[in-house]
């Protein structure tokens, strides 16, 4: 961060959000009106404001509820168990530097192949339901929190090291007292990836075959040129992923900042 | 070197085992074995229709690639290089970046129809933002002197974009590059996964429509060797340009 005042730098941040605020609400704005002219057609999107209302109708009628619980739940689950099995995956490669050099062309490829194919293996194995999609998220989301939690005990300082051997720390508390809230930045983008990709597994699994669930509903929109209730699901999927993902970004720049680095 | 080369046997042996134990574990209706699978990819690069398949596929993956990379290098060197517009764009394009785009597919098949061109689309959505925000932060974190000296020297945005903030940068576009390119794969293998008559992907799909497991874990092999080693390339590239260029 450079040494900025503060005074003209909060006039600067309230005048980036106006712009920035601006530019979506002009963007939405012309997507509204070249949907209403007609240059885009109903088949192929509906107006924005349509979107929302739609997105409205889902919520107060509730009749989508249940997707959106079991869709939230698995979703919870994969992410739960992929931070986990990240974490300690990570952690133990990081321990171990010659296993950890010859799986590193493995993990940075991993994300090019289309994990999915392997969700008809898992439907074989599990049955179509909560298993089979839980198991499908936490695939997508563990590589991205082994990466950072390697990345992030890679740049603990040598110096808060020193200062836990110096406080005569046992390896345990030194890992869960020192090492860990100093790779906190870190380990917090692992998470926000993880949390990224496991709604990606899980809404592909769901798009593929599934009982229920928000790209359940969303799939079987699409067959039925159900236009409105396709883009109200969609809006309201895309939406809070956005907001959780925003929650965590903000976080995790505010730890940056704390522990100074990068 | 002898001793990396030698931990890299025993890992590729130890994976190959595991996946063994696995296979007798969940039985052959979840799994092929590992022999049966290497077999099978080997027959598949023999015959017509995987090459077929394949070439439908890198011609969708290499213009998607270089829609990407070159989208992203444009729309990261303008806002790297103007401070207000990038502060105004970087949650935007986090929050693109961050979104599972696979939730878009219906309307980019509406848009785009079944077809090539739903499958670029596909790879660049997925591609284009991450060689955007990388550039972008290569471009951000370029030394203070070099853009002094571009103001000495009187360059236009242009000049100094194309002589002093692109090769400043490069290792760090690279690595953008590297990622994105990743993506793009993944993205256009979707695409095919879901919206298309031919490639690799669809060959997957068939597959999967008839429990062929055997044929799954092989075409899964094969993208995973060629991503593997299109990643391992721009490595050692990325490399070469930051310690020898």
């Amino acid at each position: 961060m450079t040494g900025r005042t503060a005074a003209p730098r909060r006039w600067r941040v309230s005048k980036v959000g106006a712009t920035r605020a601006a530019l979506i609400v002009l963007t939405l704005a012309l997507l509204e009106l070249l949907c209403r002219v007609g240059v885009l057609d109903r088949v192929t999107i509906i107006p924005p404001t349509e979107m929302a209302s739609a997105l409205w109708d889902i919520v107060r009628s509730g009749r989508f509820n249940a997707d959106i619980a079991f869709t939230l739940l698995n979703t919870a689950a994969a992410i739960v168990l992929a931070i986990l099995a990240g974490f300690f995956v990570g952690a133990a490669l990081h321990v171990v530097p010659r296993l950890r050099r010859v799986s590193e062309p493995l993990l940075s490829a991993y994300y090019a192949i289309p994990t999915f194919v392997f969700y008809p293996l898992l439907i074989v194995t599990f049955g179509v339901g909560r298993a089979a999609l839980i198991v499908m998220g936490a695939m997508f989301g563990i590589v991205a929190m082994i990466v950072n939690t390697m990345l992030g005990l890679d740049h603990v300082p040598p110096a808060v090291d020193k200062a836990g051997s110096m406080l005569r720390l046992g390896p345990m508390r030194q890992l869960i007292l020192v090492r860990l809230p100093a790779a906190a930045p870190h380990l917090l983008t692992g998470v926000r990836l993880a949390v990224a990709y496991s709604v990606i597994g899980i809404v592909a699994g769901e798009f593929i075959l599934a009982t229920s669930g928000m790209g359940k509903r969303i799939a079987f929109a699409y067959d039925n040129f159900d236009n409105r209730n396709m883009y109200g699901m969609l809006l309201l999927l895309l939406v809070g992923v956005i907001i959780v993902n925003g929650v965590l970004t903000h976080w995790e720049n505010r730890l940056h900042r704390r522990f100074g680095q990068r | 070197m002898k001793s990396s080369r030698f931990d890299y046997l025993v890992f590729v042996a130890g994976l190959l085992v595991l996946w063994q134990l696995v296979y007798w574990a969940v039985g052959a209706d979840v799994l092929s074995s590992p022999f049966a699978t290497i077999a099978r990819a080997l027959e598949l690069l023999q015959t017509e229709a995987f090459w077929v398949h394949a070439k439908a596929t890198t011609s969708a993956f290499a213009i998607a690639s270089v829609i990407s990379i070159a989208g992203g290098i444009v729309i990261g060197l303008w806002l790297g290089l103007r401070r207000f517009a990038g502060d105004v764009a970087s949650p935007i394009l986090g929050s693109l970046y961050s979104i599972p785009k696979i939730t878009l597919y219906p309307l980019i098949l509406l848009i785009f129809g079944l077809g090539i061109s739903a499958k670029i689309a596909f790879g660049v959505i997925h591609g284009i933002f991450p060689v955007a925000i990388f550039t972008m932060n290569a471009v951000r974190n370029v030394a203070p002197v070099y853009h002094r000296t571009a103001h000495i020297m009187r360059l236009s945005p242009v000049q100094s974009a194309a002589t002093i903030m692109t090769p400043a940068a490069l290792p760090e576009i690279l690595a953008g590059i590297r990622v994105g390119i990743a993506l793009t794969l993944l993205g256009t293998l979707i695409g095919e996964l879901f919206a298309s008559t031919s490639g690799i992907g669809f060959a997957l799909v068939r597959a999967m429509g008839i429990h062929a497991v055997t044929d799954i874990l092989a075409l899964t092999l094969l993208i995973f060797v060629f991503a593997a080693s299109l990643n391992a390339s721009l490595h050692l590239v990325e490399r070469w340009v930051r310690h020898g260029g």
